[in-house]
């Protein structure tokens, strides 16, 4: 009596609306019973025709219930459900209109409803067709990207009709193109697919070429006499595009050739027939070649023990009464022709955007380099001094990050921080070192590097004790994530046009410093001779001093730039220290400019060998070196070589 | 004249002696041979110390007679190192192989145990097939010739290059340091053909010597390694006491000069050069077997650093110099950095040597450069003169 009664308010409920709006998805149902109960191919048609007319915004969620086999039927009124969990007795039942819960109901009055595959699919492009003509932009949007990541014949029609009604410009377009990919897939019209794929000759897009690569599939055949029927893709001579053996074995799968014994196979027929110690009349322990294994063989062959070998010359007789090809897996030679000349085309321009992918990849390599040398070259380069512990004073700015990014929890703020707070660190240990090391040892080069070298072993277990040897994060700023993709192949991360920016703005620094200010005159004067500046009443140790700080300080940014993508270690300046003179001797000692050159060359340099042998960046390394050593002896004073007195040696 | 090279150098004499009177001492000291004071261990660190010993004294040859700071005498030492153990590794694996091979039924083709090798080294990099430069390894002969001719060639590659375009001072200083990196890195990689980053293993069992025992073999690489020294010693300060040394360290002092007079500088430099290469090699052919493994971490720029630190510290253009450097501070570091060395309690913070002993050794390079740039061997030097005078 209960259930009765409940039953008797859900068809009220259900029934309500339908008869006030005369337009209710129930009601359409019902109108065409019969071929929803009992779906067939032949009879869906009005059904969706009439779903179509009646433009409900509750279709396609119906539809794809349905195709999915989740729409049950009450077997008392004939009216559709959704199940909110069909294994639970009694089920939930929900309107298929509004989605609301109506009520629960015993399991066994519920009907599944299981459409065929036939209508399934029919179904699934009904689906799409409504999507695609929903009012929601959203909607139509995720049709077409449910499209391009799974496409099948059945919706190229329907998109193609989309495309001539969609109102929002920028999916048109999408839809346009993707009709266009479409066809090329799945037209039945040899000519519509020409037409297209050539028309796709100047985009590099991924997707493109994911349509195209299908098309030009081949498969490795062999046979008496070349077949006229095939698309031909080329023919394969055995021993040159792959190799007697591979050719043999694919004649033995097609069962034109006698298998073959292999060594293996052939010695296991040995130990088979060992008796007393002796194989084929031979000892054993006489079977340690080769040949006497051969020779044991062809003995049991003779005794008809064993199978008869198929020898060298045989495999090269059925080798060469066939012939070998390969074949497109699409039978029409138009559209190969133009797929391969479009994949040419297309694969050109990919070429020309990976070398100015590769392009911008050395620069900014260069520019890293450039910032690690840049303070070198102040030091070293117009100053003469050689510091080795110069990558200790990049360390000493990386840490200095590190531990303001302790201390400061905002990354932008702590970057802002750092960066001053790591050019005075540094600028401080400069000072301090060039006061109580370097400025006894002027004159004695060899002595400088080896002291600065004490000084670099010292820092470094110096920073191990405090920090540890685990590599320390120094994050960048979430501004600084992320890359400008240009497009599907040129791209540059963030952080690495920061770093770029950065070198741009310490090279002008750098130049307006030491041409323009009276420090830099003073610089200037001091390097050349300093005896004579003295006498003009500058302080050349002053200088010295302060001009050996400016390097070291700007070495210590050079880290904290260089810790946000590198790990920040103990060791992270020594990896630069190498580079970073190469860097300066490669351009011109006393030159900023030069440097510049220098961490230009080696940086588009590296990444061009790094390009011609991709798996392997150590040996780029190496490679990068020897090249060096080789270009200082053509170029011993660098790229850019001072000229007169003052490269005196 | 008439006196004998050696009682013009009584030093030598000193030098030789000393080193005799060590080996003996060690020797009877020793487990395998004498009263088992000295553990095996021990007595293969001072055989690598001697050989630490021999390539100080060949950096010295370059650095401290002829000026030349090379900061790659590493790349030479490991490279002599790998010469002979790619030997030792080969001929060692092929007797496990052929043992392991001798139950099979049929008895192995020599195609079969070379392929076997090939996975048993190989096999640890990905690899199963013997790289071509593999292809002497089993001849002992050939690869001695090799520990002494590959970083010859090397050397005197790298020298022609450099020298013939004048590049000297610092300059070539950084050359070499970028050699040696160069090699290292490329040594790192898997398919360089000597098993990359895991390096040659197992080298300290010698082939052929399985009934020998570790503490005997270590006695008898002591007395390779200390007949090493002392020849190539004698050898050493013979050349550099006769006009060839005198023109050697006339290049040290003002090489232009001695161009003016009609020197052939470069091929001087480059004579030093490579022969003070082979002797580094030979030094580190006689090291590894006693270290047992060698990588291409050995060979990284620090390595070659801290050669150049010991002879320093022991004081360069004196043989002896260099010797003593390098025997003193290796030993004392390994004996600072094993952990041996008392830690000191400061209440606050206890300073371990394990962390603190390079920070030491690092500043007082600083100040041994700073205020003795003779080094050890000065103080040797003033100490003689004094008693003279």
């Amino acid at each position: 009596m209960l259930r009765f009664l409940a039953t008797f308010i859900l068809v009220l409920c259900a029934l309500g609306p339908a008869q006030a709006q005369d337009q209710n998805l129930q009601y359409i149902l019902q109108d065409h019973h019969k071929a929803v109960e009992r779906a067939s191919r032949k009879t869906i048609d009005p059904l969706l025709k009439a779903l179509a007319d009646g433009k409900l915004p509750a279709v396609p969620g119906f539809l794809d219930a349905w195709r999915n086999k989740n729409v049950w039927m009450s077997k008392e009124d004939g009216q559709f459900y959704f199940l909110a969990d069909p294994k639970a007795d009694p089920v939930e039942i929900i309107d298929i209109e509004t989605g609301e819960a109506l009520g629960t109901h015993a399991r066994k009055g519920m009907k599944q409803l299981k459409p065929n595959s036939g209508v399934r699919t029919i179904l699934a492009s009904a689906l799409v067709e409504f999507q695609l003509k929903d009012p929601d932009l959203q909607t139509r949007t995720e049709a077409v990207l449910a499209i391009e990541r799974g496409a099948d014949a059945a919706h190229l029609p329907l998109l193609q009709a989309a495309a001539e009604t969609e109102p929002n410009s920028d999916l048109k377009l999408r839809m346009s193109r993707l009709v266009r990919l479409l066809t090329i897939r799945f037209s039945k019209d040899t000519d519509a697919r020409i037409a297209t794929i050539k028309s796709f000759a100047s985009d590099t897009s991924v997707d493109v070429r994911s349509a195209l690569n299908p098309l030009l599939e081949t498969r490795t055949n062999a046979a008496p006499t070349l077949p006229d029927t095939i698309n031909l893709a080329r023919r394969l001579v055995p021993g040159q595009q792959f190799s007697t053996d591979e050719a043999y074995d694919l004649l033995v799968k097609q069962g034109l050739a006698q298998p073959r014994q292999d060594l293996a196979a052939r010695d296991a027929i040995l130990i088979e027939n060992i008796v007393d110690g002796r194989v084929g009349d031979a000892p054993v322990s006489t079977l340690s070649t080769e040949e006497a294994r051969d020779r044991a063989y062809q003995k049991l062959v003779q005794l008809g023990q064993a199978p008869a070998l198929v020898t060298r010359a045989d495999v090269r007789a059925s080798l060469d009464e066939h012939v070998f090809y390969e074949e497109y897996l699409e039978p029409d030679p138009g559209i190969t022709t133009a797929a391969l000349a479009t994949l040419d085309s297309i694969s050109n321009r990919v070429d020309l955007y990976a070398t100015i992918d590769l392009g911008l990849d050395g620069l900014s390599l260069a520019s890293i380099y450039f910032l690690a040398a840049i303070g070198l070259a102040i030091t070293f380069g117009v100053m003469g001094v050689i510091n080795m512990a110069h990558g200790e004073f990049i360390m000493i700015g990386a840490y200095t990050g590190y531990v303001v990014q302790q201390v400061i929890p905002d990354y932008t703020t702590s970057i802002i921080v750092a960066l001053p707070l790591a050019f005075i660190l540094a600028f401080a240990a400069g000072v301090a070192l060039e006061r109580s090391v370097i400025r006894h040892l002027r004159h004695r080069p060899l002595e400088t590097l080896l002291a600065t070298f004490g000084v670099s072993i010292a820092l470094q277990q110096l920073a191990k004790n405090i920090f540890g040897t685990q590599a320390r994060p120094l994050t960048a700023p979430a501004w600084l994530d992320g890359s400008w993709i240009i497009n599907d192949i040129i791209s540059i991360s963030m952080i690495r046009i920061a770093i770029f920016a950065l070198a741009l703005a310490f090279l002008g620094l750098l130049i307006f410093i030491l041409t323009k200010t009276r420090f830099g005159l003073e610089v200037r004067a001091v390097t050349q001779n300093p005896r004579m500046a003295s006498s003009m009443g500058i302080n050349p140790e002053r200088i010295n001093m302060l001009t050996f700080g400016l390097g070291s300080g700007i070495a210590g940014i050079a880290g904290v730039a260089i810790g946000l993508f590198a790990k920040v270690t103990s060791e992270l300046g020594s990896a630069y220290i190498v580079q970073s003179f190469m860097t300066v001797v490669v351009g011109g000692v006393g030159n900023i400019w030069g440097t510049l050159a220098g961490a230009g060359m080696i940086g588009s340099l590296q990444k061009f060998i790094e390009w011609l042998n991709p798996s392997n960046t150590l040996a780029a390394q190496t490679y990068m070196i020897i090249f060096i050593i080789i270009f200082i002896q053509f170029r011993p004073k660098g790229i850019i070589a001072l000229k007169g007195r003052a490269a005196g040696d | 004249m008439e006196r004998t090279f050696l009682a013009r150098n009584p030093s030598v004499l000193v030098f030789l002696g000393a080193l005799a009177l060590f080996t003996l001492t060690v020797t009877i000291l020793s487990e395998g041979l004498g009263i088992g004071f000295l553990s095996t261990s021990f007595i293969k660190t001072l055989g690598k110390t001697l050989c630490l010993c021999l390539a100080a004294l060949a950096l010295d040859l370059v650095w401290g007679y002829c000026g030349i700071l090379s900061l790659g005498h590493f790349a030479f030492f490991g490279l002599g190192g790998y010469m002979i153990g790619m030997w030792l590794m080969y001929a060692r694996t092929e007797e496990i192989v052929v043992s392991s091979l001798a139950n099979v039924p049929l008895p192995p083709t020599s195609e079969e145990i070379r392929d076997a090798i090939g996975t048993q080294i190989f096999g640890v990099v990905g690899g199963a097939e013997l790289p071509m430069i593999w292809s002497f390894a089993d001849s002992l002969t050939i690869q001695l010739v090799l520990v002494v001719l590959v970083p010859g060639i090397l050397a005197f590659l790298f020298g022609w290059l450099a020298f013939r375009s004048r590049v000297s001072g610092v300059y070539l200083s950084i050359l070499t340091q970028a050699m040696t990196l160069a090699l290292s890195l490329y040594l790192f990689q898997n398919d360089s053909g000597l098993r990359g980053n895991n390096g040659l293993s197992g080298l300290q069992n010698l082939p052929g010597a399985e009934n020998v025992s570790q503490a005997t073999l270590s006695i008898l690489f002591l007395w390779g390694s200390a007949l090493a020294l002392g020849s190539f010693y004698i050898a050493s300060a013979w050349f550099m006491s006769g006009k060839f040394g005198s023109a050697i360290r006339a290049i040290r002092d003002d090489e232009n000069r001695l161009r003016y007079l009609g020197y052939w500088v470069e091929s001087y430099k480059l004579l030093v050069f490579v022969v003070s290469a082979i002797i580094t090699a030979i030094a580190g052919a006689l090291y590894y077997p006693q270290a047992g493994i060698i990588n291409p971490a050995e060979i990284a720029p620090i390595a070659s650093i801290y050669l150049v630190v010991w002879v320093a510290i022991g004081g360069r253009g004196r043989l002896y110099g260099a010797v003593i450097g390098a025997a003193f501070v290796s030993l004392i570091s390994s004996w600072f950095t094993g952990g041996q060395a008392p830690d000191i309690p400061l209440g606050f913070y206890t300073i371990k040597w394990v962390d603190w002993w390079l920070v030491l050794l690092g500043f007082g390079f600083v100040l041994v450069t700073l205020y003795a740039p003779k080094g050890l061997g000065g103080l040797v030097d003033q100490l003689v003169r004094r008693k003279s005078a």
